[in-house]
């Protein structure tokens, strides 16, 4: 057995790496990079019943150690996810994670009815989170009545576990984690971008044209920990945990305040070889620490 | 194909102010091609985090040399600016789909437009143009005299026209200014610099075959992230294009301006 495997339900995985949604498109661009193979799993791009185009330009900018984007969900469409984005990742061998979108509770059933059923999806990864979309989103994971009402309405139609990706933007974490877990949750990830804002030193209006974006990147970290370190404590389902993961190191981190997988968001647009080599240093980081296998050290901080 | 190498350092000079020219060695010179670009990591920390696009303004394959032009503006630019020869950078590339010469006809002329920074990337396509028999006609524009360069490399290549919006070196205003004045005689334009003047250009030569380069803020430099995207004219088949991966440079008429 590989030192660094890791099971959740609906995934076995050959480690507990994996690009996060909306950070890796539907693969394309990195499989010219390198062989998706290596990876434990793929969270693919979020996607909506339809087309959509997302926000206007800028989408991005630069802050200390973080970088604020509002893309906007941008994205072909179930139908052409289906058709022409599921079936090329199917040359790898790596259980892909569909992030589900949309706007009112039937759109997210819709995709999630359908893209549950394509062979290589093996969970599904609720988008209640997302900040840069005017309706839906966010929404419905601020308020643990409505988040858990939407569990409940995907599960009953999902062929796959189904996971809920939780929004830094509410007061109090723990009760919406706690919410969606009675709703049926098989599993939580955690955290999306935190909302905030950058001014134009000149004008002093906001660069992104959204006004607002998410923050993400190694600045948002330790506010990533806290939750997974907090939600751990609460729920008894497992955490993908991510938010500035850059190494080896965050990894252990985020596994030892709770997570059982971890995602890598914006260090692919710093370095898009990040996943494999933070694949390829986790055995070392493990023979340092003196761990046999990487699953013992999840929730280690508890204990 | 794309690659990431640590390219060396060979030569950094400030050739106008906060301008500099850097010549990089590395393998991926080999596959570089004019109008693409590279996106470049100015340091090894997280911060200032993103890489920086920046276009290839010469490549020497025999040497595994590539120049890139760059103003030293923000702190990424800046910190970049500070390399030493002998030093290593983190480059990504080559991105994006360039300028294409052949589009020139073999003894026709070549009209050439650029603003600012985005002239970097014209001057291998006017050595390419010439090497192919390509007459090129330069015309560019600049703020002000000290912000401008090259004007020897280019002049070495063809007629070659400098206009700065304060007069101080060339005519006075905006390459449009100047394009009306000269009415140049050409078969295909090619232009990158900002968009009031790219647009001007598709209006001026509507019969004209032409390539514009575009520039958007940039995530990921591949195509992935979905942040440069522009919107596509309605009579083109996709909703919107990438500038990172689908351009930078696109046939005139594609993106809409």
């Amino acid at each position: 057995m590989s030192r660094i495997n890791v099971e959740l339900p609906g995934l076995d995985l050959k480690n507990p790496i994996m690009p996060a949604s909306g950070c890796f498109g539907f693969g394309r661009e990195y499989a010219q990079l390198y062989d998706l193979s290596v990876l434990g799993s793929i969270m693919i791009k979020a996607t909506t019943v339809e087309t959509r185009l997302g926000n206007p330009t800028p989408r991005v900018a630069e802050t200390p150690a973080g970088m604020l984007n509002a893309i906007g969900l941008q994205n072909p469409g179930l139908e052409k996810v289906m058709k022409q984005e599921l079936p090329f990742l199917e040359k790898y061998d790596v259980p892909i994670i569909a992030n589900v979108a949309g706007t009112l509770t039937e759109d997210y059933v819709q995709v999630a009815e359908s893209i549950s059923t394509a062979p290589n999806v093996k969970a599904l990864e609720l988008n209640i989170s997302c900040p840069n979309v005017k309706h839906g989103g966010i929404t419905f994971g601020t308020d643990p009545v409505i988040a858990r009402e939407l569990v409940e309405a995907v599960k009953a139609v999902s062929k796959v576990p189904v996971y809920v990706k939780l929004s830094p933007n509410v007061t109090d974490i723990v009760e919406i984690a706690k919410a969606v877990e009675a709703g049926g949750a098989d599993g939580i990830t955690m955290i999306n971008t935190l909302v905030g804002m950058r001014l134009d030193e000149r004008t002093g209006k906001p660069v992104i044209a959204n006004g607002t974006g998410g923050l993400s990147g190694p600045a948002v970290k330790p506010v990533a920990i806290r939750m997974v370190y907090e939600v751990y404590k609460a729920v008894n389902i497992p955490i993908i945990g991510m938010g500035g993961v850059t190494n080896a190191q965050d990894v252990i981190d985020f596994m030892s305040a709770g997570a059982s997988a971890v995602a890598v968001g914006t260090a692919n647009f710093v370095d898009p070889f990040v996943c494999p080599n933070i694949i390829e240093a986790l055995p070392a980081k493990l023979e340092e620490l003196g761990v046999k296998q990487i699953k013992e050290i999840i929730g280690r901080s508890h204990r | 194909m794309i690659r990431q190498e640590r390219m060396t350092v060979v030569r950094q000079v400030e050739i106008a102010h906060h301008i500099y020219e850097l010549v990089l060695q590395g393998e991926i010179v080999q596959d570089m091609n004019p109008g693409q670009f590279v996106h470049v990591r100015v340091s090894d920390s997280f911060e200032p985090l993103l890489r920086r696009p920046i276009s290839i303004a010469s490549i020497d394959r025999e040497a595994s040399e590539c120049t890139i032009i760059y103003r030293a503006e923000g702190r990424g630019t800046q910190i970049l600016s500070q390399k030493q020869v002998g030093d290593q950078v983190d480059v990504l590339g080559p991105l994006g789909n360039g300028f294409s010469a052949d589009a020139a006809p073999e003894g026709g002329t070549a009209l050439l437009v650029g603003g600012g920074i985005g002239v970097p990337p014209l001057y291998e396509l006017s050595k390419q143009l010439n090497a192919r028999g390509v007459r090129t006609i330069h015309v560019f524009g600049f703020a002000t005299e000290n912000v401008t360069f090259y004007e020897e490399q280019f002049s070495a290549l063809g007629e070659t026209h400098f206009v700065t919006v304060d007069g101080t070196k060339g005519t006075k205003g905006f390459v449009t200014d100047l394009l009306e004045e000269l009415q140049p005689e050409f078969d295909v334009f090619y232009s990158c610099g900002p968009l009031p003047m790219l647009r001007a250009l598709e209006q001026f030569y509507p019969e004209k075959p032409g390539f514009l380069s575009f520039e958007e803020r940039m995530g990921c430099g591949i195509g992935a992230c979905f942040a440069c995207i522009c919107k596509t004219t309605e009579n083109t088949e996709k909703d919107y294009v990438k500038v990172c991966s689908d351009g930078p440079v696109f046939p005139k008429g594609v993106v809409e301006l």
